[in-house]
């Protein structure tokens, strides 16, 4: 494989700037690869045709002397979830299918203010329901690791792209772990942000409380430098927070220091940490990693989260509610698909045959679950009960809190599945996200980076730090600790284990 | 046990307009069934005592100074619709025969 696929974004990134590659060769790179392997994965929806000229266009202002922001030149995969001008934005729906729309998305438009190069759309699950990317309209994107395995979801197509070298880097969104549970089985990276960290302007919203935009990539620090490209304050989302955040590059730079781990509290929370449906594989490497943490001097403890078993009853009435409201938009009037019943209709009728046609499975069981959720004599049973488990779930996060610095679990509970084995029973493909939901709930972030391969498969394990609302630094700064110790212990990145497509 | 039957989808279909056909429903009234029992869970902790959180992080009204920002053009605001006329959406008949 050419060096310029396997390097990290930060290492593209400097010898872009030193002028010893040049982003056409970067950027030309990784449509080679991507023709080479797209045929076996399937991680894009669409290949941006623009990709070449944008990149010659930053390599020109280069040359002319200009001053470049640090990842301009370096290519990045878009998830399909994100309005984009000149590419498609389909949300893994045929009710969307063709649809361009008429403005980017804020993390769109700031990678192209920084120079970065689009490559193309992600495969998703549709409208980000699903945790396998089985339910995209357009068929799943397969495992780098394992083609008859699931990537992930749903944001398996940019974990995918990612993990198989077509992208170094890549955005995702993250509902109830749609960016760190493809990071956990793909062996790759993934940030969920503090709830209103980056903007979900243009985002085509699933549940608009707990959907977040966050960086997928290989390596922390690369992860790091996406979010201070994709974060901060934007006027045209109203959850937007205003803070000024600190350099997220630099937070991981000092946590791969050596000694940066002294006197950390982790604390390794007990509801997530083993148990019915955890693997074994995943837990011992979930524990070599706590012991690595504890010899380079950081403090591990367990704390509770009693609530935390409610995480994803509260999660599955909240999200369907929030969707059945957000899906309403695809109405047949103003933008996608329209289906005519034979003999004409009026707009309901041609509304209700559109949607049943434009909308996948999952998606209309959401939307059935939604409604029922919200139903008058129903609402307070099941809406207002799960959220006051929201409540109970954040209470647990400030106890926790109180106690550590960083909370960490595996990030999944088992390794890749494969393709079938929960589509029939949507309820075990619900229970599959039980260690990502509970920091949606409470809007805290997360990151799941690689802990190692299960024994047992043979496939990436997973491990989550959460820190505190408004506390990602701490994740990029023990994610990159732990990540040096671990790389230092194998002897070079785990994807680099990964079969050849 | 829930009480979720074919009749109960078919009124939620209607309502969040998707026009399920007869198998459709059968399937979702068993899946809907087991889904809604388990997550009734959450009544067990949700007592009276507890607040509601309807968002993560605590946030009071945004506003902004009143005055034009950009906005689409209409060309640009209808480039998607399945069909316009000059510069308006163009739905299809509101009043069926019976109304």
């Amino acid at each position: 494989m050419s060096e310029l696929i396997t390097a990290t974004a930060a290492d593209l990134a400097a010898k872009l700037a030193a002028g010893e590659v040049s982003s056409a060769e970067v950027t030309r790179a990784h449509l080679d690869r991507i023709a080479a392997v797209e045929p076996s994965v399937n991680s894009y929806l669409h290949v941006s045709e623009q990709a070449i000229a944008t990149a010659e266009a930053i390599d020109a202002r280069r040359a002319a002397g200009e001053q470049l922001p640090t990842l301009a030149g370096v290519p990045v995969a878009i998830k399909d979830v994100l309005c984009t001008v000149d590419m498609p934005s389909t949300a893994g729906s045929r009710i969307l299918e063709g649809w361009v729309p008429p403005y980017d998305a804020t993390p769109v438009r700031k990678l192209r203010e920084n120079g970065l190069v689009p490559l193309g759309k992600t495969n998703m699950d549709e409208f980000a329901m699903g945790s396998s990317t089985e339910y995209s309209a357009y068929g799943p994107t397969r495992n780098p690791w394992d083609l008859e395995r699931i990537p992930g979801g749903s944001g398996g197509g940019s974990a995918a792209a990612v993990a198989a070298f077509e992208a170094p880097l890549a955005l995702g969104s993250d509902t109830g772990g749609s960016i760190r549970q493809p990071a956990a089985v793909t062996g790759s990276v993934g940030v969920k942000p503090t709830y209103g960290g980056v903007s979900r302007y243009g985002a085509i919203a699933l549940a608009s409380s707990l959907d977040q935009v966050g960086p997928v990539t290989r390596t922390v620090l690369d992860a790091a430098l996406l979010h201070d490209v994709i974060g901060g304050h934007d006027p045209r989302d109203s959850t937007s927070l205003t803070d000024v955040w600190p350099s997220f590059e630099q937070a991981a730079r000092r946590g791969a220091q050596e000694g940066s781990l002294k006197g950390l509290k982790v604390g390794v929370v007990k509801e997530l940490a083993g148990g019915e449906g955890f693997q074994p594989g995943v837990l011992a490497r979930f524990r070599e990693s706590l012991e690595l943490l504890e010899q380079n001097g950081a403090e591990i403890v367990e704390v509770a989260a009693p609530n935390f078993e409610y995480a994803i009853s509260a999660y599955y009435l909240i999200l369907p509610a929030e969707a059945s409201s957000n899906l309403a938009k695809f109405d047949s009037v103003r933008f996608g698909l329209r289906v005519t019943p034979q003999g004409g209709g009026t707009v309901e009728q041609v509304m209700a045959a559109t949607r049943e046609q434009g909308f996948g499975p999952e998606v209309k069981r959401r939307i059935i679950l939604g409604t029922y959720a919200l139903s008058a004599g129903y609402y307070d049973a099941y809406y207002g009960s799960a959220q006051k488990v929201r409540t109970l779930i954040q209470q647990d996060f400030s106890a926790a809190f109180e106690k550590v610095d960083v909370l960490v679990s595996p990030s999944a509970p088992t390794t890749a599945f494969k393709f079938g084995e929960k589509t029939a029973d949507p309820l075990s493909m619900y229970l599959n996200d039980l260690t990502t939901i509970p920091a949606n709930l409470a809007g805290v972030p997360g990151i799941s980076l690689p802990a190692g391969l299960a024994d047992e498969d043979g496939l990436p394990v997973g491990i989550q730090f959460m820190a505190p609302a408004r506390a990602d630094e701490r994740l990029y700064h023990v994610g990159a600790a732990l990540e040096a110790l671990l790389v230092d212990r194998w002897g070079g990145p785990l994807l680099h284990r990964a079969p050849q497509l | 046990m829930s009480e979720i039957t074919p009749e109960v989808v078919a009124h939620l279909a209607d309502l969040a307009r998707i026009a399920l056909t007869d198998d459709e429903i059968q399937k979702l009234t068993g899946e809907l069934g087991s889904i809604v029992d388990n997550v009734a869970k959450v009544s067990e902790v949700a007592t009276p005592d507890v607040e509601a959180t309807s968002h993560p992080i605590p946030l009071s009204n945004v506003f902004r100074p009143d005055v034009p920002g950009e906005t689409l053009t209409p060309a640009e605001a209808l480039a998607g619709a399945p069909e316009h006329a000059s510069d308006r959406f163009k739905v299809s008949a509101i009043l069926g025969e019976e109304q």
